[in-house]
């Protein structure tokens, strides 16, 4: 469970990017958070595994708030939420399986993870990964190879294998074509029920957060004005929330 | 207020005049102040090529010189091989204090920026100059000369590589919980791996070129090789010298265009 409670955070003062947000999210759901650029969207996402310092509130893990761990507990929290990225966040150099064993290093002691020293089973899972994400052949290659659906798919892998509660997507089909979007929305919404995960994306196109979501939440001007199921998102709140009618994207 | 398209392009038109014409003014006024001919300037220049083709082409007889200058030579390209390495070691761990994304605080990161554009700003005839006084004539001064140059261009270099190439890597490993020094081996080194190879080879070439002017004045390799030729009038020698110089830097430029080519 994810509770969300009262979350603030201004850039400057005076001008709040976020004010006031409140969410709660159970284990299996996918979410989309949807809403205009600038809105606070990456804000709200990189607050919950704390790469952004918000101001106040507080973000609960299962009941323990995040926002005010010491350093090494963060890092145990960091490691059990994913995160995937709109421009992948690879190391482009380094080969398919590499990227995936990266997210394994926030179990590691620092010399074993600074050396690159994965135990067997590490190994097996990074390969038994990569094949639910139809990536098998291609563990030896570099990502630089890749095409971006299968750098994204790299990406999904890599935020699986911390064996997370939660994985965070920001913005995590901008960048592909349509094809490739329906293939990653499909799989992270096969993985949300599969490992019982909380999954929270980021996303312009809302007719796949309709699609895809269980749960919509709309913010406008770093302001909450929606968290219902998705299928209760209609055209008043969509106008409401991007100040204009954009009717035929609900088709 | 709006100037119209029209209006504005006319006026740019005009200053473009302007400035052209001032630049030609002070050209004559220049001229005429310093009794300067331009046409004589003109023709002196393929004078002055034709005077240096006749005098500074190797001759048979300077062949003998080969073997001296051939083993100068080498030992001028070490000494700037030698030096970048030495500096690149050095900078790679400076730039990761300093830079942006990677460094400790604002404090420090001022603090290296600001030894880096002192190294870089002091002209290397300058730290040449100084350093003769503690370390006298020999190899060890033009080393710390190229050496201490070197790292201030390349602490700069490498900083701005980590700036641009390796920040949003090294955010999706902080997101996995992973630890700083996990991140800096296991993100940040190999995504700017090929762009620091890159530079620590142009560095190179660089400072086989320098390391020649640095030669001159602490009386080492191939610059005091040079120096000698020159100043005992055996211009043919001083010729080949300098053509040797130019076949070794091209061929340094080839040999480092291709290993670029297979690292990136």
């Amino acid at each position: 469970m994810l509770e969300v409670k009262n979350l603030q955070k201004s850039y400057e003062k005076d001008r709040p990017a976020l004010t006031d947000i409140s969410f709660d999210i159970k284990p299996g759901t996918f979410v989309a958070i949807i809403g205009p650029s600038g809105a606070g969207k990456t804000t709200i996402l990189r607050s919950l595994n704390q790469l952004i310092k918000d101001d106040d509130g507080q973000i609960l893990l299962d009941g323990n708030d995040i926002r005010t761990a010491n350093k090494t507990q963060l890092r145990k929290y960091r490691r059990q939420i994913g995160m995937v990225f709109q421009n992948y966040n690879l190391v482009e150099r380094l080969t398919v399986i590499e990227n995936v064993l990266h997210g394994r290093l926030g179990y590691k002691s620092t010399l074993a993870g600074v050396f690159g020293r994965y135990t067997q089973e590490e190994k097996e899972e990074a390969m038994s990964l990569l094949k639910k994400v139809g990536l098998e052949k291609f563990a030896l290659k570099r990502c630089s190879e890749l095409s971006g659906g299968q750098k994204q798919r790299v990406g999904i892998a890599r935020s699986l294998i911390q064996h997370p509660k939660v994985i965070l997507c920001d913005e995590p089909i901008a960048s592909l074509d349509p094809a490739s979007a329906q293939n990653v929305m499909e799989l992270l919404k096969d993985l949300t029920e599969e490992y019982n995960l909380i999954c929270i994306a980021n996303l312009h196109q809302i007719n796949m957060a309709k699609k895809y979501a269980d749960q919509i939440i709309g913010i406008r001007k770093g302001r909450l004005v929606f968290d219902e199921s998705a299928d209760l998102l209609s055209e008043d709140i969509l106008r409401t929330l991007y100040d204009q009618d954009i009717t035929k994207e609900l088709e | 207020m709006m100037q119209s398209p029209k209006k504005y392009l006319a006026h740019k038109g005009w200053h473009q005049t302007a400035v052209i014409a001032l630049i030609g003014g002070i050209y004559v006024f220049g001229s005429w102040a310093l009794n300067f001919n331009s046409v004589d300037g003109f023709i002196a220049v393929p004078k002055a090529f034709a005077w240096l083709g006749i005098y500074f082409r190797p001759t048979a007889h300077s062949m003998e010189y080969l073997p001296k200058i051939w083993q100068k030579l080498i030992q001028t390209v070490l000494l700037a091989i030698s030096s970048t390495v030495v500096a690149a070691i050095v900078s790679i761990f400076v730039a990761l204090l300093g830079s942006k994304v990677t460094g400790i605080n604002s404090f420090v990161q001022t603090i290296v920026r600001g030894v880096a554009s002192f190294f870089r700003n002091i002209p290397l005839v300058a730290w040449s100059m100084i350093l003769l006084f503690s370390f006298k004539q020999s190899d060890f001064t033009g080393f710390l000369a190229l050496l201490l140059m070197s790292i201030g261009y390349l602490i700069r270099a490498f900083m701005e590589i980590i700036e641009d190439e390796a920040s949003e890597t090294m955010l999706a490993l902080k997101a996995t919980g992973a630890s700083y020094f996990q991140v800096i081996f296991q993100a940040v080194l190999p995504q700017i791996l090929p762009s620091i190879l890159s530079w620590i080879l142009y560095m190179i070439e660089n400072n086989v070129r320098d390391a020649t002017l640095v030669g001159i004045l602490t009386g080492t390799g191939i610059g005091f090789i040079f120096d000698i030729y020159y100043k005992s009038f055996r211009f043919d020698a001083a010729g080949m010298t300098v053509l040797a110089i130019i076949i070794v830097v091209i061929a340094l430029e080839t040999i480092s265009n291709q290993i670029r080519r297979v690292i990136l």
